[in-house]
């Protein structure tokens, strides 16, 4: 048993935080709140890194690394709040390696950016496929794939939807109710830009009207179960991130502000509530470790360590941000301060992909039927 | 990054494996109604797996152990779970008290006491806590004054002793000056438990059980060659002890028998609880925490394996098994209602044992100050107790308290 980083997982590590140091992402952060369309584009920075073909196989292009190794990008970008559109990317992209797909090459190159459309398994009280509803709590079932190899419906909230070059869609088949995935391309989509909150999440509301497009071959419920639960994880990896950041930035503050003669880390309120915050943090850790080894080697638990980790990371961010905002007292609920932007990004994530309580939800059921 | 068992180590789960399979059977069971009967059979049994080369895994091999490390520790750990036998009697003494007497006792020491403790010939207590000394172990007020013969006499009070009662030594921390600050006075001896002026009592806990002792010293003699690690030199041995406190219950987690799979069986098995959004999310917060506690127990191992010893961050974990044990049985008492609080319950048996097990080896709140100041960085809270005899600190207290 080793649960350290391996060499290269270290070296692929500093090499993100680097990459990520040279654009000032959180600063980037603020001001694209008014505006938008200044927000860096950091998908070239991805390419150059070779993250775009992170899990695509060498075979066909890619780096062929592991999920535990995309995990350590996701941290990277969370700790700075970067907006890459790996979260909509890298399921994507295993999924399309995994059937051959002629266009898995360029995605792995990043020249095409792709995006997972996806749809939520069936639970142990749910036998459908649902994707996010526009508004409301009541999932939609999944877009359906037509015998004439069409697919229609829509998806809201997916994230790096816009401007994405492909879609990989997951549907379920009109004759059987078979999930299926589609490849759709971005001309046959239609998209609309959806951003919330968070200005670095790319958001947006996928529409499918009798599109075309191509069934990926030997992609089935268990791969397009691995995908989704993958997804869980990234994004759970994406809050660890953003979660250390917050808790460095209120420890450095907790020792250097002072009230009534100390600092006011040394009041057991404060300091509870950051080793609080260390709590939640090496439990995402603990989880995101437990669904990198069930993602290779432990297929069947895969759904319960995914769901875990998002639960936890996402329960963690909550918590993180909130803390940032009290450690740092008025000026925390300021735009003078960068903790509104964590608190942002906790926000949104929450409620993206099935929600952290549709995670929560998830640990319960897989633990129920399994007893 | 690899959880997987490296092919030595299936060979070694396989050989314990074969050896429980084969001798599962001679196994007492985990509980027995006659208690002295029970404790001799749970000693026999231990004596067995010694023999075997199961207990004191990790000790050296000159010294009775098996000379291997934490990783195989945990593999018979995890086999004696699976094959469902019970695990040694005596995992204070072989797990904490044997350790710390190899890295701090004398030769005679070593020789005269491991080997019995190892088979469960004699079992062994730890007399750390007091009722004024918890969390702020170095408090402790069990007084041994050194005689002219150079034996000691030792009077005073220990809490929260498990096994006293059939113990036939205890490691016990005393003050041996009090004239210097708090730490430096400090001694450890080894207490024979049958000795003249020791009086032993069951504490009662919530459920009723007396898992618990108080023991009484009144005059006790204690043997010059009873000092382990030095005159003056309790706190640093104390402290070896509570790293591998932090050793046992961290690598023993999973066998505490707080995991997420058991409240999910007991909710199970109502219709309508498991459907319930309610109770799904209660069950799935908890059930996340449990898993993290796992996972986290596999990295503490990791760490171990590698040479690094785990920092008190490990003490969040637990943190974490307390508080998420405590929600599953609030759960389940919800979903069951009273008959979960019948006395023969196994719920009601969780659910009495937590509260003071939030407690147990140091309070949750100073845990938690702990880890802020050591792992965090965060300034410490102002201590009015750095540098001061330990004599004029009780008088200061005495003070404090008569003029409220």
């Amino acid at each position: 048993m080793n649960l350290e980083l391996t060499d290269e997982q270290s070296f692929l590590r500093e090499a993100a935080r680097e990459a990520l140091s040279r654009v000032k992402t959180v600063a980037a952060a603020r001001e694209a709140l008014e505006d938008p369309a200044g927000l860096p584009d950091l998908w070239p920075t991805a390419c150059e890194a070779g993250w775009a073909g992170l899990l695509v196989s060498e075979e066909n292009g890619g780096a062929g690394l592991s999920a535990f190794d995309a995990m350590l990008v996701m941290t990277e970008a969370g700790r700075v709040l970067a907006g890459i559109e790996l979260l909509g990317h890298l399921p994507a992209s295993a999924l399309l390696d995994a059937a051959g797909d002629e266009r898995t090459g360029a995605v792995a190159e990043g020249d095409l950016r792709a995006c997972f459309v996806a749809a939520q398994p069936p639970g142990d009280l749910d036998v459908h496929w649902t994707v996010e509803p526009p508004s409301g709590s009541v999932r939609v079932q999944a877009p359906v794939l037509a015998a004439d190899g069409t697919v229609s419906g829509s998806v809201a909230w997916v994230p790096d939807a816009p401007g994405a070059d492909v879609y990989v869609v997951v549907a379920t088949s009109a004759a059987d109710g078979a999930p299926v995935a589609v490849a759709v391309d971005a001309a046959k989509a239609t998209v609309h830009s959806a951003t919330r909150y968070d200005a670095t999440r790319s958001l947006g509301h996928v529409s499918l009207a009798a599109a075309p497009g191509t069934v990926l071959a030997g992609i089935g419920a268990a791969e397009l179960t691995r995908a989704w639960f993958l997804a869980q994880a990234l994004l759970a990896a994406e809050s660890l991130g953003a979660v250390e950041t917050a808790l460095s930035v209120s420890i450095a503050y907790a020792k250097e502000r002072f009230t009534f003669g100390r600092a006011i880390g040394s009041y057991q309120a404060v300091k509870h509530s950051l080793v609080e915050v260390l709590r939640l943090r090496e439990n995402t850790y603990a989880l995101l470790l437990y669904a990198g080894w069930a993602y290779e080697d432990r297929p069947d638990e895969f759904a319960l360590a995914a769901s875990a980790a998002r639960s936890s990371g996402g329960h963690a961010l909550d918590y993180a941000s909130r803390a940032m905002i009290s450690v740092h007292g008025g000026i925390g609920a300021t735009w003078e301060h960068d903790a509104p932007l964590f608190f942002r990004r906790a926000q949104l994530a929450q409620r993206l992909l099935g929600g952290v309580g549709g995670a929560t939800d998830r640990v319960a059921g897989e633990l129920l039927n399994a007893a | 990054m690899d959880l997987n068992d490296t092919p030595e180590q299936v060979q070694y789960r396989a050989r314990v494996r074969a050896w429980l399979l084969e001798h599962k059977h001679e196994a007492p069971p985990e509980q027995g109604e006659d208690e002295a009967a029970h404790i001799q059979a749970r000693r026999a049994w231990q004596g067995r797996l010694a023999a075997a080369g199961l207990a004191g895994v990790t000790w050296p091999v000159e010294l009775g152990g098996q000379g291997l490390g934490p990783i195989e520790h945990v593999i018979v750990g995890q086999e004696i779970v699976r094959a469902g036998v019970p695990n040694i009697l005596d995992v204070i003494g072989v797990g904490m008290l044997g350790p710390t007497i190899i890295a701090h006792g004398s030769d005679e020491q070593k020789s005269r006491y491991l080997g019995p403790m190892l088979h469960g010939d004699e079992v062994w207590c730890q007399l750390f806590s007091e009722p004024a000394a918890g969390s702020d172990l170095a408090a402790v007020q069990a007084r041994a004054v050194l005689q002219d013969d150079g034996s000691w006499r030792l009077s005073g009070q220990k809490v929260w002793t498990t096994n006293a009662h059939f113990a036939a030594h205890g490691l016990l921390l005393a003050r041996t000056d009090a004239d210097v600050p708090k730490h430096k006075g400090l001694t450890m001896f080894i207490v024979p438990m049958d000795g003249e002026g020791i009086t032993i009592r069951g504490l009662r806990q919530i459920s009723g059980e007396a898992e618990f002792n108080e023991v009484f010293f009144d005059d006790v003699r204690l043997d010059a060659d009873a000092v382990v690690g030095g005159v003056g030199n309790g706190w640093g041995t104390a402290l070896t002890t509570l790293m591998f406190e932090r050793l046992t219950i961290g690598l023993g987690s999973e066998s505490l028998g707080y995991k997420a799979e058991r409240y999910a069986a007991a909710i199970a098995t109502d219709e309508h609880a498991r459907m319930d959004p309610e109770v799904r999310r209660r069950l799935g917060e908890l059930s996340v925490e449990l898993l993290a506690v796992k996972f986290t127990g596999y990295r503490m191992l990791s760490a171990l394996q590698q040479g690094q010893i785990p920092g008190p961050e490990a003490g969040l974990a637990k943190v974490t098994t307390v508080r998420a044990a405590i929600a599953g049985g609030d759960l389940v008492a919800d979903v069951l209602g009273p008959d979960a609080l019948d006395e023969q319950s196994e719920w009601a048996y969780m659910i009495s044992f937590l509260p003071g097990l939030k407690s147990a080896g140091g309070t949750e709140e100073i845990l938690r100050n702990t880890i802020g100041e050591r792992v965090l960085g965060l300034p410490p809270e102002p201590r009015l107790d750095k540098g001061i005899p330990f004599s004029e600190l009780r008088a200061k207290e005495r003070a404090g308290v008569a003029a409220t």
